[in-house]
C-alpha cells in the first residue's frame, strides 16, 4: 500500500486512488495516416520497466484530479509526484 | 510422563480451569496455553500428521508449531487449524483434534503409512494427473482425508473490526531487544506502538530468568511496559501478530482481542486488524529454533529444546521425566540444567560437535549430567511417545555414524539445530537476506524500508547484545522521526555478557544407523509430512529451483509455512545438488506471518457493509407494493412486482403486455446522469461519441455510442442540449461512474485546453419513465403547461414545464419503442411525480414494470445493453450500427475500427435467434454451435447474449453474436448448454417494428 501524496490534497491512502497506466503517451492526431502496426503502438503497447516507471493517477476518492508519478517499480519507492503539464523529471533506471 | 511441577512458572495454581479435549474433561491453570496444559496432563498425543496419519505431539511452544492444530469451538463459530502452542486457555474451552477418523488414537488414515513407498515426492502430481479418468473414482475417497481442518458453518457470530493507526515508531517483539527500543522511543515523547505475539511481555526473558540491570528481567519488563501504558501516545498490545510488511511502511496487525476469553467481552470484537503506518519500524521479531533431521524425529515427546524449556519455565510443565538432549549448538546447554534443577532426569546431552567450551561442559558435569560429544541420535523408539533413543559416534564428515548403538532410556527428546532469525517481515518488506555460513541461516541484509533489526532477529542471542541492539533502533528512530530528546539522556539496559561460545556444527541431516533404523523417516517439514530423502528425490528427479523443490515436495507450504522446515530443507537440496545454500536461495516469504482468518480481513465489511445499496426515492412505494428487487450495480431496482399467485415468468408477461397494449410505468431514477457545460462541450462531446454532435439544436436529444481507443463499445446513452454550451448525459445504469471518470480523464490529460466541466447529477433527480400507446393520453391529463401534439413535442426532444404542479422536465425519448416520456423531477418529489401517474394512469390500467420486462421490450425491438449485447470485444459495426459511425470527424476508437482483425468480415455479429420450439427460451451464454451432431472438437461460432419469452409475439426469441451472423440470416444454428442443445434459426436482431414508428407515434 503505498502512501501517495496528491498535489492538491496531500498525503492519502493509496485505496483512495486509481492507477491509469503509463504517463507520456501522447494521442497520435493524425491516426489515419498512421499504419495498423503504429496505431497498435499507441493503442496496446506499454513499457513495462524494472526500474522507475512514469505513470499516470488519479485520485479518485478525493479531489478526482489527475496527476503524474515517478515510481520504481521494485522498491515502489516514489521519486516524484508532478501535474499533468509539468516536465517529465529524469530519473536513473 | 509430563506434568506440572509443585511450584514456579507464571501460572495461577488457586484458580481453576476447566476444559475439554477430544471429549475428554481436563483441568489446567490460567498462565497456561492449550499445550501446556494438555502436557500437565500427561496428554502428548494431538494430532495426525497430514499424509501418513502418523501419530504427533507438541514440537514447539509458539507461533512455528507444525503439529498440534486443533479445532476450537463448534458450529458457527468453530475455528480449524488453531495452534495449540497459541490458544490460551480459558475455563470451559472446547477443543478437539484434527485430521484423524474416527478417533485420535484409532486412525484410519493411519493405512497411508504402510503405503508410504506409494506418497513419495510429487504425489499427487505423479499419481492424480493419470489417468484423468481415474480421478473422479478416487477423488471422493482423497478428499475425506486431505486438507487440514473442516470450515467451520457460515454465519460466525463474533464481530471483527479494523483499526487505522499511524506512528512515530512500530516496534515489533516484546523481548529484551525490542522492550529497549521501546523504552528509548517513548521516553522521547515518540509516538509508539509496540506489539507481542504473546499473552505477556518478556519474550525470551519471560522463560529464562536473566537478570537486567541487576534485577530480575521481568521486573524490568514490568517497568518498560508500565512507562508505555503511562505514555500519552504509545501503545503496548500484547496478544497482536506483525502479519504483514508492505509498501511505504504499512504494516498490519493482527489483535487477538477476545480469543482468550470464553466470548469476547460485550462490544468488543473477536479479533482487530490493525493497518498502521509507521514512520520507523524495528523489527525484534526474535529467532525460531531448528528442529534436528533425524530418524522418527515426529514422535510425541521429540521437541524443540527451547519449547521444552518454555514449558517448564512459563507453566511448571514437565514434558518428561527422563529427557535426554541433543544439539548443534551451546543454547541447549541452559536447557539441560534448569531440566535438572526442577528434577527432571537428563539421560546425556548427545552434541554434534567434536568439542565444546570448557566452561560448558562443566556446567554439566557439575550437575552431573553426561556429556556425548560427536555423537548423534540416531533413532528414535515409540510410536505413541518416545521410549528411548539410540546414539551413535558421529563421523568429521557428518556423512556415517559409526562403532557400537548405544541405547538411552528416557521418554522425551530435546533437540536443538541452531537457530534461525525470524526474518519473515524483513524480507516481506523487500530487504534482502544474507546466509550467514557460521551460523547456518540466514540474516537480514540490505534494503527493504525505513525499519531496523534487532537482537535475534539480526543474528545477535546474547542478552547484553540484544539490549544494547534495542536501545541504538530506538534512538536511531528518533532521529530519523526527526524527534528531539527532551532533558539528559537516561542510560540504557545493561545485562552480563555471556563468555565466547563455540560455533554451531550444522548438519543438515543426521546420517542414520544400521540394519532398519536405515530406512527410518527423517521428517524435514513435520506439517506436510516432507522427508530428506523425499527432498533428495526431487533433487534427483531434476528439480534445481528451490521455489520448485518447495511446490513439487510440498516442504515449507501449509499453515506454518516452514518456519521450522525451510532452512534444513534448504540444506539437504543444496547438499544433493552439491551447492553453497547461498547459491540455492530461500524461498519468498509472503504474508500472511502467521494464518489470519477472513473474519478479521473482513472486518465490518460483511452483510449490508459489504457495499453501499443505492435506492431511488421511490423505494418505499415498490416495497409496498410487492417489487421483487436486483441488484444493477450498486443499486438496487425492481426486477417485477408479482401480483397474488403470479411467478416471475407470468408477472413479467403481464407487465410487457400492458406496457406494450396500454400503459407502463418504469422507475428509471438510476440512469447515469451527468451535466456537461463549458464553451467547448459539444466539441468535447464529439470527441467522445462515434457520431456528430456540434450541429444537434438546443431541445433536442440523440443518442451516443462511446468506445475505448481500442474500437470497442463501451457505454451508450441519449444526451441531450441543454443550451449552447449546456449537456446532459445519461449513462449505464452501473456504468456511470466509470464513465464519469473515463470524460475526466481525457480532459486533465489529454485535452487539457479544452473549456469543459462535467459533474455527476445522477441522485439530483428522480426518473419516471411513462411508456405505452396510452402516455401521450396520460400527459395530457396531468394538467401543466406543456403540449404534448406530436408537432409541439416531437420524438427526441426535451421541455422544461410543470406537471401536476411539479416542476419538471420532460424527455421525449423511448427504451421501450414505445411512445414514451422520462419524466425528472427532484429527488424530493420522487414519490410525489409516482403516485400521481399511478392515480392518473388507472384510466389507463397503468402498469408499473420492473428492469425485467424492461429488457424484453426493448429487446422486442432490438435494443442493445452494453454489458449484455457487449462485452468489451464488440464494435458498433459488430452490433449493426455503421449509422452510428460518423466518417467525417476523429473520434476516441476511429482508428481501431479500420485495423484489419476489427474490420474482417466474419466477426462475431448481433443476429436474433428464433428458437425452433417456439416455448424454449434458451439460457443467455449458451454457446452456438453450426449443427447438431458435429465430431469434437467443435468450433464454437458464437454466444446467446440476450433470451426471453415474448407475450407480445408469442413465442421465446433471443439476440446473439454469431461469426459473420450479418449475412446469415434464415440460416439454421445449434444453441448448447449443460449437456443439451436446440436448433434455432438467425434472424434481423429486430422482432418487432423494424421501422420504430410506435416511439415516433
Ligand atoms: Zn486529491
Amino acid at each position: 500500500m503505498l502512501l501517495i501524496t496528491c498535489p492538491w490534497c496531500g498525503v492519502r491512502e493509496e485505496h483512495e486512488f486509481a492507477c491509469g497506466g503509463e504517463a507520456h503517451i501522447v494521442r497520435p492526431l493524425d491516426s489515419h495516416t498512421l499504419d495498423d502496426a503504429e496505431w497498435a503502438d499507441y493503442v496496446f503497447m506499454r513499457r513495462n520497466p524494472k526500474g522507475v516507471q512514469y505513470e499516470r493517477w488519479v485520485h479518485n476518492d478525493g479531489c478526482r484530479r489527475w496527476f503524474n508519478m515517478a515510481r520504481h517499480t521494485v522498491s515502489h519507492e516514489i521519486l516524484a509526484i508532478y501535474k499533468v503539464g509539468e516536465p517529465k523529471p529524469e530519473f536513473e533506471g | 510422563m509430563s506434568g506440572r511441577l509443585k511450584s514456579g512458572g507464571a501460572i495461577d495454581r488457586d484458580e481453576v480451569l476447566r476444559f475439554h479435549f477430544d471429549d475428554r474433561e481436563y483441568f489446567g491453570h490460567p498462565g497456561d496455553t492449550l499445550a501446556s496444559a494438555l502436557l500437565a496432563n500427561g496428554v502428548r498425543l494431538m494430532g495426525r500428521s497430514f499424509k501418513y496419519h502418523r501419530p504427533r505431539g507438541l514440537l514447539a511452544a509458539g507461533a512455528e508449531e507444525p503439529n498440534a492444530l486443533v479445532r476450537l469451538r463448534s458450529g458457527r463459530a468453530a475455528e480449524p487449524n488453531l495452534r495449540a502452542t497459541m490458544v490460551e486457555l480459558y475455563d470451559g474451552l472446547v477443543a478437539e483434534s484434527q485430521n484423524r477418523w474416527p478417533t485420535l488414537r484409532f486412525d484410519v488414515g493411519e493405512v497411508n503409512s504402510l503405503f508410504a513407498p506409494l506418497f513419495p515426492a510429487g504425489f499427487y502430481y505423479k499419481t492424480f494427473m493419470w489417468p484423468a479418468s481415474a480421478w473422479k473414482h478416487y477423488e471422493w475417497a482423497i478428499r475425506r482425508f486431505a486438507g487440514l481442518g473442516r470450515a467451520p458453518e457460515p454465519g460466525d457470530p463474533d464481530v471483527y473490526e479494523h483499526r487505522h493507526a499511524h506512528c512515530d515508531v512500530l516496534v515489533i517483539g516484546g523481548g529484551p531487544a525490542g522492550l529497549a527500543a521501546a523504552r528509548r522511543a517513548t521516553r522521547a515523547g515518540a509516538r509508539v506502538i509496540l506489539v507481542d505475539e504473546g499473552a505477556a511481555f518478556g519474550g525470551s526473558l519471560r522463560g529464562n530468568g536473566q537478570a537486567i540491570d541487576d534485577a530480575p528481567g521481568l521486573d524490568w519488563v514490568a517497568d518498560v511496559v508500565a512507562d508505555i501504558e503511562a505514555a500519552a501516545d504509545a501503545v503496548a498490545l500484547p496478544r497482536t501478530t506483525a502479519i504483514g510488511y508492505h509498501d511505504h511502511n504499512y504494516v498490519t496487525l493482527l489483535e487477538r482481542v477476545g480469543d482468550h476469553l470464553p466470548r469476547p467481552e460485550s462490544g468488543q470484537p473477536r479479533r482487530r486488524l490493525w493497518k498502521v503506518r509507521a514512520r520507523r519500524v524495528v523489527l525484534a521479531t526474535g529467532a525460531i529454533e531448528r528442529p534436528m533431521v533425524l530418524a522418527d524425529n515426529d514422535r510425541p515427546g521429540v521437541m524443540l529444546a527451547s519449547a521444552v524449556q518454555s514449558y517448564l519455565n512459563r507453566q511448571a510443565v514437565k514434558v518428561g521425566e527422563r529427557v535426554a538432549i541433543t544439539t548443534n549448538n551451546d543454547s541447549a546447554y541452559d536447557v539441560a540444567v534448569q531440566l535438572k534443577a526442577a528434577g527432571v532426569a537428563v539421560p546425556a546431552l548427545i552434541d554434534l560437535r567434536e568439542e565444546v567450551a570448557p566452561a560448558l561442559a562443566e556446567r554439566l558435569a557439575a550437575q552431573g549430567i553426561e556429556l556425548l560429544l560427536a555423537r548423534a541420535v540416531v533413532q528414535v523408539h515409540g510410536k505413541y511417545g518416545v521410549k528411548g533413543v539410540d546414539v551413535m559416534r558421529l563421523a568429521p564428515d557428518g556423512e556415517r555414524v559409526s562403532g557400537e548403538v548405544r541405547r538411552l532410556d528416557c521418554d522425551a527428546l530435546a533437540m536443538s539445530g541452531g537457530w534461525n532469525p525470524t526474518v519473515h517481515l524483513f524480507s516481506q518488506s523487500g530487504g534482502r537476506l544474507a546466509f550467514d555460513e557460521t551460523l547456518g541461516a540466514f540474516l537480514p541484509g540490505t534494503g527493504g524500508q525505513p525499519a531496523a533489526v534487532v537482537g535475534a532477529a539480526a543474528g545477535r542471542f546474547d542478552l547484553a547484545a540484544c539490549l544494547a541492539d534495542g536501545d541504538a533502533a530506538g534512538l536511531a528512530a528518533l532521529e530519523a522521526a526527526g524527534i528531539t530528546r527532551k532533558g539528559r539522556m537516561p542510560q540504557g539496559p545493561a545485562a552480563e555478557a555471556s563468555t565466547a561460545g563455540t560455533p554451531p556444527r550444522n548438519l543438515w541431516q543426521v546420517p542414520t544407523g544400521p540394519g532398519k533404523a536405515a530406512t527410518a523417516k527423517r521428517f524435514v517439514d513435520l506439517q506436510n509430512d516432507v522427508t530428506a530423502s523425499d527432498l533428495a528425490l526431487a533433487a534427483r528427479e531434476g528439480y534445481r529451483s528451490i521455489e520448485h523443490v518447495k511446490r513439487y515436495t510440498t516442504t515449507g507450504m501449509g499453515t506454518d509455512q516452514g518456519k521450522t522446515s525451510n532452512v534444513n530443507a534448504l540444506g539437504i537440496v543444496a547438499g544433493t545438488l552439491g551447492q553453497e545454500i547461498s547459491a540455492v536461495g530461500t524461498t519468498t516469504f509472503r504474508p500472511p506471518y502467521t494464518p489470519a482468518t477472513f473474519g478479521a480481513i473482513a472486518g465490518r465489511h460483511t452483510g449490508l457493509n459489504l457495499d453501499p445499496i443505492r435506492r431511488t426515492p421511490m423505494q418505499a412505494w415498490h416495497e409496498a407494493h410487492g417489487a421483487v428487487f436486483e441488484p444493477v450495480g450498486q443499486w438496487l431496482r425492481p426486477r417485477y412486482y408479482p401480483r397474488a399467485g403470479e411467478d416471475m415468468a407470468a408477472a413479467v408477461n403481464r407487465e410487457v403486455k400492458a406496457t406494450r397494449t396500454s400503459l407502463g410505468l418504469l422507475d428509471a431514477t438510476t440512469l447515469g446522469k451527468i451535466d456537461i457545460q463549458g464553451q467547448d462541450a459539444a466539441e468535447f462531446l464529439n470527441r467522445i461519441y462515434t457520431n456528430g454532435w456540434k450541429r444537434l439544436g438546443v431541445g433536442r436529444c440523440r443518442y451516443g455510442l462511446m468506445l475505448h481507443e481500442d474500437g470497442m463499445v463501451f457505454d451508450d446513452g441519449v444526451t441531450a442540449r441543454l443550451g449552447e454550451n449546456h449537456f446532459h448525459m445519461t449513462t449505464t445504469s452501473g456504468n456511470a461512474g466509470a464513465v464519469l471518470s473515463w470524460l475526466e480523464s481525457w480532459l486533465q490529460t489529454e485535452w487539457p485546453e479544452l473549456r469543459v466541466y462535467c459533474n455527476s447529477v445522477t441522485e439530483q433527480s428522480a426518473v419516471a419513465g411513462v411508456s405505452g400507446p396510452n402516455a401521450r393520453l396520460l400527459m395530457e391529463s396531468l394538467g401543466g403547461d406543456l403540449d404534448f401534439s406530436p408537432e409541439a413535442f416531437p420524438f427526441m426532444t426535451w421541455q422544461d414545464g410543470t406537471l401536476a404542479g411539479l416542476p419538471a422536465r420532460v424527455f421525449r425519448v423511448s427504451f421501450t419503442g414505445e411512445l414514451s416520456y422520462e419524466i425528472n423531477v427532484a429527488a424530493s418529489l420522487g414519490t410525489a411525480l409516482w403516485e400521481t401517474l399511478m392515480r392518473a394512469g388507472a384510466a389507463w390500467d397503468i402498469t408499473p414494470f420492473g428492469t425485467e420486462a424492461m429488457h424484453v421490450l426493448r429487446a422486442e425491438v432490438g435494443f442493445i445493453i452494453v454489458g449484455q449485447e457487449t462485452d468489451g470485444t464488440v464494435t458498433p459495426i459488430d452490433l449493426g450500427l455503421e449509422a452510428m459511425v460518423s466518417g467525417a470527424k476523429d473520434f476516441i476508437g476511429k482508428r481501431s475500427l479500420a485495423r484489419a482483425d476489427t474490420a474482417r468480415g466474419n466477426r462475431r455479429q448481433l443476429v436474433g435467434l428464433l428458437p425452433e420450439d417456439p416455448y424454449l427460451v434458451v439460457p443467455e451464454g449458451a454457446q452456438i454451435v453450426e449443427r447438431a451432431g458435429m465430431a469434437p472438437p467443435v468450433p464454437m461460432i458464437g454466444h446467446v447474449t440476450s433470451s426471453y419469452f415474448s407475450p407480445n409475439l408469442g413465442q421465446a426469441f433471443a439476440m446473439a453474436l454469431v461469426e459473420g451472423g450479418g449475412a446469415r440470416h434464415g440460416e439454421t444454428v445449434q444453441v448448447c448448454w449443460d449437456g443439451r442443445s436446440a436448433p434455432a434459426k438467425l434472424c434481423p436482431p429486430k422482432f418487432l417494428d423494424p421501422d420504430g414508428s410506435r416511439a415516433r407515434a
